[in-house]
């Protein structure tokens, strides 16, 4: 005969235990337990806060994020007040004081994106969730910068883009919990058709490659809506597959098709090989419809013009900086990365260093890390861009960060500024001015609405910010 | 016809470095029964060969000129190629302007060496291994020599000019009756085309004429009879892998005029090379060289509008798509010998 254990009172006592145990996790994921951790992700406990710096450490964009790391851990030591404090002392904002964020010391980790949307949202993933990164930032790549905005507006922390200059990052993609520092593809194109037009007329016959992915369509798209408006004519539109290493196949017809410009829409290791193609075809020196042949990089980088290296020369492209800038905020920036790296810094790596302070100033000024309270105090002022009438031109407007006068925009966090327009240089004396300035476009030629097509209409929406927890 | 004729032109440029990479990956398949999954990474150390003499005659000292800032506003310091100092700057540059077609003297011992290094401390352990192994093993090799020049390189594309009197292109439409500028073709993209044809014939010249050649295609066909001969067959096989390595290095140095070399320009090359050697037919020389040309080809004819307008994405699939074709109708690829890699 057995004999049972089971009382009415062990019952009970077992069953409480029980159920607390079932509950804990609605505890501690409720709001009581946000409530004691500030209610929104990865609130920073004790003396530091953690940043995570997203940046291609392997993969054919390892220099370039090697660079933006550099002006990242730059950044980090400003705001705790080491260094010469760089742009600390040319912002127009004042929060900043050199003593972290919030008094509290900033601590960062790094994850590698290998330039591909599924490893860059794994390792801001691992950032997050076991770092407590409170904010992700970096990046070469639009398709990454989607990928991991995505992730971030789901996890409920702030996302502050690196190099990303497809539409979609601000326009359709468009987030509340992410923001874009760097100029986009749109405006790329409204600021080299003045200098298209001064430089090489109003009747041209233009041949497009583009690089057959999200960003090469939008650079495509913006730069033909903006050179017919000059009057040019597409005379074709080819697609060339990304993994494409010889482009000799879509150059050698282009001659023939009555073209007299080819613009590449090329970015990083396709740009330095069309673009290298392109001249051992020695179309720089062809004259087609009684005109010079021009060829035109929509967005270049430090990096890309050293990979072309001679091939570049008199090659017009746009670009979101360049160090040779004159103003205040980009010689205090040049002195400090030059300083301390030896070499003058990328256009990728400013546009990170913006960011950080930028974020580190938002959290400052809106006196928390909570995400919608940083994205108030980021992008929700009434400032407007002096020069421009429009209901959309409000925002947050600073300077002394490198660019000029800048409004990060209210209304799709997109950061509006004067555009520069380079040309590679015919006699650069050393490895880094091998870009020169050509013409820099004010930011009222390349301003547009926030439901601008090319941006997705009037369907984009930023959603509402998620504070996570 | 015009279009006509310069996609052939691409095609045969194309084809030229398909068809050395893949003669190297059938000579070691034909002599060792290897998979080497590592060629790729050969042809980049060869790139890269042509690299380091480029920087090594571009070794400067500096002097420092007031007229001149740097960046920061200190005086400018200049660098001046030792070369330059001790020749004078003409010729002194002329030397560095040559240095890509200077840099196959240094690929050549170079590349040998590699290839006599990788067979007999790696490869020679993986012969009795499974095909799946040798992949695994080379394939693994691959990633760690990219590395390693990432390591000393970087991961940005390095220019590596042809030297100026063969930059520029050749107005092949006069020639034939077309208008200026009609067809124009890279003098350098021709000079890869005629020493790729010349590398090809080196190679079955040297199998077909020589002695050691008829050893080595004998122990291609019976490695036991050739070894019960009393022949040391491996080591024939050795330095067979080593000029396979050079093979592919010497491509690899030739094409950094055509794009800017970078580490990872191996594996561009590799899955192609396969796929080549596969349509070919495993371990037939002639094969995938012809086949090589072929692809280049139908590659280039692919990528033109008129193929990408009626069958969009055609230039990304084309090559595996003959592939399918070709195994399906001949299993053994075009010139593939029967028995190999068959149990």
């Amino acid at each position: 005969m057995s004999k049972s254990n089971f009382t009415r009172r062990g019952l009970l006592r077992t069953g409480a235990v029980a159920g607390a145990g079932l509950a804990m996790p609605t505890i501690f994921n409720g709001a009581s337990w946000a409530a004691s951790h500030g209610g929104y992700t990865n609130a920073p406990q004790g003396g530091t806060v953690t940043l995570g710096f997203n940046v291609p450490q392997t993969g054919p964009y390892a220099d370039e994020g090697a660079d933006e790391l550099l002006a990242q851990q730059l950044a980090v030591e400003h705001l705790n007040g080491m260094g010469d404090g760089g742009c600390l002392n040319t912002f127009t904002s004042k929060a900043l004081k050199g003593n972290g964020i919030l008094g509290k010391k900033v601590q960062f980790v790094t994850g590698d994106t290998q330039t591909k949307s599924d490893a860059a949202r794994a390792s801001a993933k691992s950032m997050i969730e076991k770092d407590g990164a409170i904010m992700i930032n970096g990046g070469s790549s639009s398709g990454v910068a989607v990928a991991v905005q995505g992730l971030c507006q789901e996890a409920g922390v702030i996302f502050m883009a690196g190099l990303t200059h497809a539409n979609d990052t601000t326009g359709k993609d468009r987030k509340a919990n992410g923001f874009r520092h760097f100029f986009n593809a749109y405006m790329s194109g409204a600021a080299l058709a003045p200098v298209l037009a001064k430089e090489m007329g109003t009747d041209r016959r233009a041949y497009h490659l583009t690089a057959d992915y999200n960003w090469g369509w939008t650079q495509e798209e913006s730069i033909v809506a903006s050179t017919e408006a000059l009057g040019w004519e597409t005379v074709n539109t080819v697609k060339t597959p990304l993994a494409s290493t010889d482009f000799s196949s879509y150059i050698a017809p282009v001659l023939n098709s009555g073209a007299d410009v080819l613009v590449l829409n090329h970015y990083g290791g396709n740009m330095v090989n069309s673009l290298s193609n392109a001249i051992q075809f020695d179309l720089l020196n062809k004259q087609v419809n009684g005109k010079d042949f021009k060829i035109v990089v929509p967005l270049y980088s430090e990096l890309m013009a050293a990979g072309a290296g001679a091939n570049i020369k008199g090659v017009l492209g746009s670009m979101n900086y360049n160090w040779q800038l004159d103003n205040p905020g980009s010689k205090a920036f040049v002195k400090s990365f030059g300083e301390k790296y030896g070499k003058p810094p990328s256009n990728s790596a400013q546009t990170c260093y913006a960011q950080v302070l930028l974020y580190a100033d938002a959290c400052e000024r809106a006196g928390s890390f909570n995400p919608c309270a940083v994205e108030e105090a980021l992008t929700g002022g009434d400032s407007s861009m002096p020069g421009i009438s429009s209901d959309a031109n409000k925002g947050f407007l600073f300077d002394g960060l490198g660019n000029g006068q800048t409004l990060y925009r209210r209304d799709d966090h997109q950061c509006f500024k004067d555009v520069l327009v380079v040309r590679g240089a015919e006699n650069p004396t050393n490895a880094y001015d091998t870009l020169e300035i050509v013409e820099v476009t004010p930011v009222e030629k390349v301003w547009y609405e926030p439901n601008n097509p090319m941006f997705g209409g009037d369907e984009a929406k930023l959603g509402s910010c998620n504070p996570g927890a | 016809m015009d279009s006509f004729i310069l996609q052939v032109l691409n095609g045969l440029d194309k084809g030229s470095a398909y068809a050395l990479i893949a003669l190297g990956l059938t000579l070691i398949f034909g002599t060792l029964g290897v998979v080497n999954f590592a060629h790729g990474a050969l042809f980049m150390i060869g790139a890269f060969c042509a690299v380091f003499i480029q920087r090594l005659l571009s070794l400067s000292f500096l002097t420092v000129d007031d007229t001149k800032k740097d960046f920061l506003g200190n005086p400018l310091k200049v660098e001046t190629p030792y070369i330059e100092a001790w020749f004078g700057p003409e010729l002194g540059g002329s030397i560095i302007n040559w240095s890509v077609p200077l840099a196959i003297f240094f690929a050549i011992p170079v590349m040998l060496l590699v290839g006599y290094v990788m067979e007999r401390g790696l490869i020679k352990h993986f012969y009795k291994r499974p095909h799946a192994d040798q992949i695994l093993v080379t394939f693994g090799l691959a990633i760690v020599l990219q590395e390693i020049i990432k390591y000393f390189y970087g991961a940005n594309p390095i220019p590596t000019p042809a030297p100026d009197a063969l930059a520029g292109a050749f107005d092949f439409g006069v020639l034939l009756g077309f208008d200026h500028n009609t067809i124009i073709y890279p003098y350098w993209r021709m000079i890869y085309f005629a020493f790729a044809g010349i590398i090809i014939a080196g190679v079955f010249a040297f199998l077909q004429f020589t002695t050691f050649g008829m050893v080595v295609r004998a122990g291609m066909a019976d490695r036991e009879t050739v070894g019960l001969l009393g022949i040391n067959i491996d080591k024939r096989f050795t330095l067979m892998f080593g000029i396979a390595a050079g093979v592919a290095g010497l491509a690899g140095v030739m094409y950094t005029p055509i794009n800017p070399p970078n580490y990872h320009m191996g594996m561009d090359f590799l899955v192609l090379s396969f796929v080549v050697v596969v349509v070919g037919g495993m371990g037939s020389l002639p094969g995938a060289v012809l086949a090589g040309f072929l692809l280049g080809i139908l590659e280039s004819f692919a990528s033109t509008t008129w193929a990408t307008t009626t069958i969009p994405g055609i230039n990304q699939v084309i090559i595996y798509l003959v592939a399918i074709i070709v195994l399906l109708t001949r299993p053994r690829g075009l010139l593939g010998r029967k028995g190999v890699m068959e149990e």
